[in-house]
């Protein structure tokens, strides 16, 4: 560790990491509640289960990304953070709001209040005092890291990862507007979800995967930052309008099938991008990093965001399709892949990198960390599969044979057991990756020759 | 380390331009195919619709685009031999063409806005509005572009802007025929 305020983005994995078991349990909870619909239904219905599963993922994933932040700036802009208070202040808040949000949806307190119920909008559900406090936290952020920066070397992976966190902060207070037209809330709803998840995460996600690729490949900077660029500007180009995909059916106007079916068909080519820069950068790159388990996480990364992401993405875009599609299980599949493989994998790959080095623990190889990709990574690829087999029965006996939605969900029972089981793989996954990642393991390796490899 | 020369590095100008040359080519081409495999479905209606268009208004501006890339590329020529005030004429002519291309699609839009026809009157005007709004929106994009590189004169961003009025030119030479003449 080169600087000493990288120490704080041990404070925010840590936090991540809780949140992430909390996350897959639930997660577990909820497909025990699709294989028998009255599972704690008295207790935790399905709905509060579902807001928290989602809520914490957000949560832990942006707390990963602010993480990363704090651990890679200090490197590329070569100075200390700004202020490491600030930071800690930072994650208080976000862990004080974590506290309100789940005690809120858990016991359903201050129904109705303005300030302090639930505001009942899918994946922004959180009371209005926790969103002021996500402002409050996001420009603490935003003010420590870009004096960081700005007083720092600016690099390409500085730059676009600044856009990307400046853009999902301003995004996020959409979520302060809620009209009372359900049609302008969902098209006002999207501007975070999807420009969040197809937009600035997607700058974030190809600014951290070109610190880890230069780290750990050792290709020349000026190489990575070109491809860097590329990928953006790919993701901007395809991501924006691409939010049309999402007005097909919201009573937005017809027009948007077409813009959202050729805007997001493109979708796929940055995700694409990203898997040929991490392969060809690691083909390419003179250094043998002892950090294996890193590298594993940011090929597993890039790969399965292209297929998760790109092409399971891609399935079911086009409005034809979609028509037929939408809200079945193929969106589900869709959504777990691509969130696995994109960004869940992305902080994987970030944590398992800084970790050792965090703990001085480095170098390291972590071979329980690379059996707990493997272990998690084939239970969400086969959860994938059996999701996406029960949407495309769903679609069938659902929206052409036209059978009642419980009906179809009944002879879908088979999926939703072998979903259970890939959950149950995954969780022990999730589980194993903390215990690699926290509990210090006596395992000394040499570092591997740097600069000289085969040319 | 022996790096093989890699195509790329034999592209005239940025690579970014190309990018985003390239990323333009696939949204109008798969509006274009979008456009004639929907056509399929309805071919006299869209044969109808079409004769809603004024062909003579979109020949000019293909003669007046078409000139308009001539002018930038003369720009493009003059800036790399020095000649700045040459080439920022030659600049200034294609951004007013450019212009010229804008107020002829105005008058095309009032026009059809004056018999009632709108994005949701026919598929054929849902296209012909997105994919013809969508140029002119490059066309007023382009000219701004122009503008920018002209007042600096630098000859690689006179050599981008110009190979993106290129795209703009190419496109509508693409959508031209396709949108107003295929029967």
């Amino acid at each position: 560790m080169k600087y000493q305020t990288q120490k704080i983005a041990f404070a925010y994995f840590g936090v991540a990491m809780a949140l992430f078991a909390v996350q897959v349990t639930l997660g577990l909870v909820l497909g025990w509640i699709y294989v028998d619909g009255n599972f704690l239904s008295g207790l935790l219905p399905f709905n509060i289960a579902r807001m928290l599963h989602t809520n914490s993922l957000i949560v832990w994933l942006l707390l990963g990304f602010f993480g990363a932040a704090y651990y890679l700036l200090p490197e590329e802009s070569e100075r200390e953070i700004h202020s490491p208070t600030l930071a800690y202040l930072q994650l208080a808040i976000f862990v004080l709001g974590t506290a309100g949000v789940v005690l809120t949806y858990m016991f359903n307190l201050f129904e109705g209040n303005w300030l302090l119920g639930k505001e009942g909008r899918e994946f922004i559900e959180q009371p209005k005092w926790v969103k002021a406090g996500i402002v409050v936290a996001a420009l603490i952020f935003l003010y420590n890291v870009s004096m960081t920066v700005l007083k720092g070397r600016k690099t390409a992976i500085t730059n676009i990862l600044l856009l990307g966190l400046w853009g999902l902060a301003l995004l996020f207070l959409f979520s302060f507007y809620n009209p009372s037209n359900l049609a302008l809330d969902k098209m006002y709803w999207w501007y975070i979800v999807h420009l969040w998840v197809e937009g600035t995460w997607e700058l974030v996600m190809a600014s951290i995967l070109a610190f880890l690729m230069l780290k750990l490949t050792g290709v020349d900077r000026e190489v990575v930052e070109k491809w860097l660029y590329v990928i953006v500007a790919a993701a901007l180009f395809s991501g924006i309008l691409g939010t049309g995909h999402h007005y097909y059916w919201i009573g937005t106007p017809g027009y948007w099938q077409w813009i959202g079916s050729i805007f997001s068909s493109l979708e796929v080519v940055p995700f694409f991008a990203m898997m040929a820069f991490a392969f060809i950068m690691v083909w390419k790159g003179r250094r043998d990093h002892p950090n294996k388990a890193a590298l594993l996480w940011s090929l597993g990364c890039a790969t399965l965001a292209f297929f998760g992401a790109g092409v399971w993405g891609f399935l079911h875009t086009l409005h034809g399709v979609n028509y037929y599609s939408h809200g079945t299980q193929i969106t589900a599949a869709h959504g777990h892949l691509a969130f696995y493989g994109a960004y869940v994998c992305l902080n994987l790959a970030i944590i398992s990198y800084a970790m050792p080095i965090l703990k001085g623990r480095d170098p390291y190889n972590q071979v329980l960390n690379m059996a707990s990709f493997w272990l998690m990574s084939a239970g969400v690829v086969f959860m994938t599969f059996t999701l996406t087999f029960a949407g495309t029965v769903q679609t069938h006996l659902q929206r052409v044979n036209g059978e009642a939605f419980m009906d179809v969900q009944d002879q879908l029972w088979i999926f939703y057991a072998m979903r259970f089981g890939s959950g149950i793989a995954v969780v022990l996954g999730a589980v194993l990756f903390i215990y690699a990642v926290f509990v210090p393991r006596k395992e000394i390796i040499e570092p591997g020759p740097v600069g000289h490899a085969a040319e | 380390m022996s790096e093989a020369a890699s195509p790329f590095d034999e592209l005239p100008g940025d690579l970014m331009i190309w990018v985003l040359i390239v990323s333009e080519l696939l949204v109008f081409g798969a509006g274009l195919a979008a456009f004639l495999a929907v056509r399929l479905t309805d071919p006299v209606g869209f044969a109808e619709a079409q004769d809603h268009l004024h062909r003579t208004g979109a020949g000019i501006n293909t003669i007046v685009l078409v000139t308009s890339g001539w002018l930038a590329a003369l720009g493009a020529q003059a800036t790399e031999t020095g000649r700045i005030g040459r080439a920022r004429a030659c600049l200034a002519a294609a951004a007013a063409l450019g212009l010229v291309f804008l107020a002829v699609k105005w008058v095309e839009y009032v026009d059809k806005a004056a018999q009632g026809i709108g994005v949701e009157t026919h598929p054929f005007f849902t296209f012909y509005y997105l994919i013809t709004g969508f140029h002119a929106a490059h066309v007023a994009a382009g000219v701004i572009v122009l503008a920018l590189v002209a007042a600096r004169a630098h000859p690689r961003e006179v050599e981008a802007g110009a190979a993106f009025w290129h795209m703009v030119d190419l496109v509508w030479i693409l959508v031209f025929p396709v949108i107003y003449l295929l029967r």
